[in-house]
């Protein structure tokens, strides 16, 4: 994408506005940008990574584009593979043909630990367990993109995705009257139609849509409370709510509201401790008999993280073969488990060229980037790796695209990843953009905001 | 046989709590081996409602109580008729798959101790016998924890309870299936009723025991406290993971009050005289 | 709106009322400080501001010995005390993030700017801070949170209730400064009416800044029972008990209508209005001017315990 002067057609203009800006402009610029997001509170952690709350993410100025037909096609790729994830979970937690067809290991998928045999039996509204898909992927060739991972709980992130544009906006109007950028601040309004679009059967009238989060000491209380108030719903805490008779209320000041269709941001054990942890002060005693019995809809589900495990994963593809009859149009990247003998054996043979991840991780923490580790930090994990072979899987490192970043010299390539956030509801939408996470260092390919990542605005040009 | 049932719960709050929420699981379960002639579930000054059948198969009630709640009286009443289907559990409906029996909670997760008490069980049964496997396993935990009430807690796991070598069916159910699991047999935990007649040789009137599932005819029951498999003198009720997931009543009270819990159980046989029954504190 | 939600707003305005209470108190004991010891003294003087805080024990528990300084740290800085204007201006902004949301941006920057900024004090040398600077801060911080949120906020739910709580902290907080000079006249009953009397009593118009309005109004005769008149009964003083429990009534009035239900708070509150609106100084010192304080201070609170039961407790029906 960035090979000394030959860059890709949409980002020679741009390098002529980065090239043009002087000196003083970009600082000026980048502390604006700074003083904008310190203003808005917008905080450092993503969900799961941990990290300070007061701390800022990196924004990069330099955005990161699609041409219209590139983002037509990783489009396609990405419903597609929301709507395969969602087949898979309906059908794991029913008749489980996909299982009974020899396609995926029943141990995989049941005795897995995201498996939640609470749900057995359900049938969301809609027929949809993940509501809000976001799929890590990254480019490693004009048309090749490869899925990192699916997240199918709860993925975080997209205040970022909204914030970014925002504030490009703000600082750069000409760039967006000399461009044709498809925009992405339909993105709240879209959220609250598609979870709107599966409230229960139960639900006469207009169903009341809540976020519920784990309360304001969370990391990422800000992207609840911003997302709450651009969808104009609550934002309520575990307290906030409570279940009498079929269905489950909110407390006002009028008295209870009945709540038709959470979209919670806390884990599944802490929903409901007379069905999960019993010790969990976040959740709504009993509701998950209501969720059960059809009174309300939880989104994402239940039970959803067993489609977005790093061992399913790779079965991904199969599962679109499997449900939807088609060839997969984004590709997984090719993964071995360490838990099959000669799969470990492989990746024990060549640690120094592999990428080895747990297979719980996130957030880059518990990772081994082969090429760019020591001797000694290869032989601590090939030590992990035998102790515990079915925590990890390995891939090999790929050749990760760049895109032009402002750094400390002038422009230079960073490698980058793309989170783009996929809806399912009645429909599947998706909005054109995303998030860029980038890594800052030179040549790191890790783009977690804990370990040097940024973030960028994701342009993508319309038609 | 035809069972007559009472159970009655009492909870009591000092002071009262802001309110009260339950889950019940208290009604038996629908399959070949009993026929419910007449059942009630009451409790009062309640708010009933999100009720349904769970994935394996269980009827499931939600009751609350909004306070200021003293006390929670949950009356459980019914008449059965019960069939010995030698401890297999024939007919009945279930949409969990088996192998999600296998993954441990913390009360069944086997230790050292467990995996060599499994190990032994099994050195001289066929490895193709699944049935023999499963009653080995049963005669196991049944001669390694004596039982011996008082001893354990609602918090015993399997293991501690084998290191004491003493429990109560709780304990045996979930070393059961903690050998079970760990020999590769899905397992789960059964909450119900027996009516142990005037000869004393069973222990309670609430009770629990473990199913196995064994490939070719699917789950059957264990009670390793009373060394049998379930006949007609046992009413299940439901199932779960463990004692906590298979509990009848799970309930949180909101509030700081101290609750204090009394239990009264009484089961007898509809057909001849004489009862027995048992309170515990 | 959600009641965590109005409890929130509720307790911003009352915390940031009740710093606001602290420094005028504050200047309170300072000025009556600056007189001499006649029977009472100085000690006394700072005694009669902690009581009135309400903070007289966690005080004599952490300190001991009343000296002004300790009164200056422990009303202001301490965290230990729940309602020194340390701990209510971290506690408004708390509240206030938890619902950012429902608030402006200029009463949330009002609010953060504030929790900044007693950071950056808390970090200054004390020699570097005197009193005034203290409490003029508070004065003219509070005074930019309520401004900004009778400026911008809208006027819905919310409004009600922040209002609400503003009203019965600022009651409250009244009846007690008043109440100072029970504590400091009350062993030297032969001082009513001397000139060391008046003098406390205009440090208490002052810090209430209603020296001059008292002026303009009762034409600068001062003495007890029209002070008494000016700071209890008198609607035009904004800072009056009869001010505040109307004010109370009007925002619950509103809520009453919008829900289109009144219940126990409303009541409660109407009883308030009537008896004050029939009352007269004379009743007050028949009464007793210390019990009739105590008296609506425990009004105050009923009424705040049914604005809980009602709307902030979520428990109605």
């Amino acid at each position: 994408m960035f090979d000394a002067d030959a860059v890709r057609a949409p980002y020679s203009g741009l390098l002529d506005w980065s090239r043009n800006m002087p000196q003083e402009l970009r600082s000026l610029k980048q502390n604006e940008a700074e003083a904008l997001f310190r203003r808005i509170g917008i905080t450092f952690a993503v969900y799961g990574e941990g990290g300070s709350p007061d701390r800022l993410i990196p924004f990069d100025m330099f955005p990161r584009v699609f041409q219209a037909d590139e983002w037509a096609r990783l489009e396609r790729g990405v419903k597609q593979r929301a709507k395969a994830l969602n087949a898979f979970l309906v059908d794991v937690y029913g008749r489980g043909e996909i299982v009974k067809a020899g396609r995926i290991p029943a141990r995989l998928v049941y005795q897995n630990e995201a498996y939640e045999t609470a749900v057995c039996g359900i049938v969301p509204s809609k027929g949809v367990y993940a509501h809000i898909v976001g799929i890590d992927l990254v480019r490693t060739g004009p048309d090749e993109f490869f899925v990192l991972e699916d997240n199918c709980r709860t993925p975080s992130g997209v205040s970022y995705m909204l914030e970014n544009r925002e504030i490009m906006m703000r600082m750069f109007p000409g760039l967006f009257q000399e461009n044709r950028i498809a925009p992405v601040e339909n993105y709240p309004a879209l959220l609250r139609r598609t979870l709107a679009s599966v409230a229960p059967a139960k639900c006469d009238g207009t169903p009341r849509v809540v976020i519920l989060t784990p309360g304001h000491f969370n990391s990422a209380y800000y992207e609840h409370s911003f997302l709450a108030d651009m969808m104009g719903v609550e934002l309520v805490e575990g307290a906030d709510l409570f279940v009498e008779g079929d269905f489950c209320w909110m407390r006002t000041t009028e008295g209870p509201k009945k709540v038709d269709v959470i979209y919670r941001r806390i884990d599944d054990a802490f929903i409901d401790p007379l069905c999960f942890r019993p010790d969990s002060m976040l959740g709504v005693p009993g509701l998950m008999n209501v969720y059960r019995s059809g009174g309300v809809n939880i989104c994402s589900a239940p039970g959803a993280g067993v489609a977005d495990d790093k061992a399913i994963y790779t079965y991904v593809p199969e599962m679109i073969r499997f449900y939807l009859g088609e060839a997969p149009i984004l590709k997984n990247v090719p993964t071995w488990q360490c838990t099959k003998p000669e799969d470990c054996k492989y990746v024990l043979e060549h640690l120094d060229e592999l990428v080895v991840k747990e297979v719980h991780g996130s957030g880059g923490y518990g990772m081994l980037v082969g090429p760019r580790s020591d001797k000694a930090t290869i032989e601590l994990f090939a030590q992990k790796i035998r102790e515990k072979p079915w925590n990890y899987i390995a891939q090999p490192t790929l050749a990760l695209s760049t895109c032009p970043t402002f750094v400390e010299e002038g422009i230079a390539p960073r490698h980058v990843d793309l989170r783009p956030y996929c809806l399912v509801g009645e429909n599947i939408d998706l909005v054109p953009g995303g998030l860029t996470r980038v890594a800052l260092t030179e040549g790191s390919l890790v783009v977690n905001s804990s370990q040097g990542g940024g973030v960028k605005d994701t342009w993508v040009m319309a038609e | 046989m035809r069972l007559t049932i009472s159970h009655e719960t009492v909870y009591r709050f000092n002071p009262p709590m802001r309110g009260v929420v339950q889950s019940h699981r208290l009604t038996p379960s629908q399959f070949e081996g009993q026929q419910v002639i007449e059942w009630q579930v009451q409790v009062d000054g309640a708010t009933r409602g999100a009720a349904f059948r769970d994935g394996a198969g269980d009827w499931i009630e939600t009751v609350t109580l909004l306070g200021p709640v003293s006390e929670v009286r949950v009356s459980v009443r019914g008449t059965i008729e019960t069939r010995d289907l030698a401890g297999v559990l024939r007919g009945h409906r279930e949409t969990v798959p088996p192998l999600a029996y296998l993954r441990p909670t913390i009360a069944t997760e086997a230790d050292k101790a467990l995996r060599a008490l499994a190990s032994r069980a099994l050195a001289d049964v066929p490895q193709d016998d699944f049935l023999a496997r499963a009653h080995a396993l049963s005669a196991a935990v049944s001669a390694a924890i004596r039982y011996s009430p008082g001893e354990t807690v609602a918090g015993t796991s399997a293991a501690q309870a084998l290191a004491q070598g003493m429990g109560v069916c709780q304990d045996h159910t979930h070393a059961l299936i903690a050998v079970a699991q760990a020999s590769d047999i899905p397992a789960r935990y059964v909450t119900g009723y027996l009516e142990s007649g005037s000869d004393g040789g069973a222990h309670e009137a609430s009770h629990a025991w473990a199913e196995l599932w064994i490939e070719g005819i699917g789950w059957i029951g264990f009670d390793p406290s009373n060394e049998c498999c379930p006949d007609d003198r046992y009413v299940r009720v439901g199932s779960g993971h463990d004692a906590e997931g298979a509990a009848p009543i799970r309930g949180v009270a909101e509030g700081t009050g101290i609750e204090a819990m009394e239990v009264d159980v009484r089961i007898e046989d509809a057909n001849s005289p004489g009862n027995q029954g048992q309170t515990q504190q | 709106m959600l009641s965590r939600t109005a409890e929130n707003l509720y307790w911003i305005a009352r915390f940031v009322e009740r710093a606001e209470t602290n420094a005028r108190l504050l200047e309170v004991g300072a000025r009556n400080a600056l007189i001499p010891n006649t029977g009472g003294g100085y000690r006394n003087d700072w005694e009669s501001v902690l009581q009135a805080s309400g903070g007289a024990v966690g005080f004599a528990e952490k300190y001991g010995d009343i000296v002004q300084r300790n009164v200056e740290t422990w009303m202001f800085f301490d965290r230990d005390n729940p309602n020194s204007v340390a701990s209510c201006i971290e506690k408004a902004r708390e509240n206030g993030r938890i619902v950012r949301t429902a608030l402006t941006t200029q009463v949330w920057d009002a609010l953060n700017i504030a929790f900044q900024e007693v950071q950056v004090f808390a970090r200054t040398e004390r020699s570097r801070l005197s009193l005034s600077d203290l409490t003029d801060w508070t004065l003219r911080t509070t005074a930019l949170v309520r401004g900004s949120a009778l400026n911008t906020q809208l006027r819905n739910e919310g409004y009600d209730f922040t209002n609400i709580g503003h009203y019965l902290e600022r009651g409250d907080s009244t009846a007690r400064m008043i109440d100072t000079k029970y504590f400091t006249l009350l062993p030297q009953i032969s001082f009513v009416g001397s000139g060391l009397d008046n003098y406390q009593w205009r440090t208490l118009l002052r810090a209430m800044s209603s020296n001059r309005a008292f002026n303009w109004a009762y034409g600068g005769d001062i003495g007890p029972p029209k002070i008494v008149h000016f700071l209890v009964l008198n609607r035009a003083c904004p800072r009056s008990l009869i001010s505040a429990v109307e004010g109370a009534n009007d925002h619950l009035d509103r809520l009453a209508r919008a829900y289109g239900r009144s219940g126990p708070a409303q009541t409660k509150v109407r009883a308030m209005v009537g008896e004050l609106a029939e009352m007269q100084v004379d009743d007050i010192f028949d009464e007793g001017l210390h019990e009739f304080l105590s008296r609506f201070i425990g009004d105050i609170a009923d009424l705040a315990g049914e604005v809980h039961g009602m709307y902030l407790s979520g428990d109605v029906r």
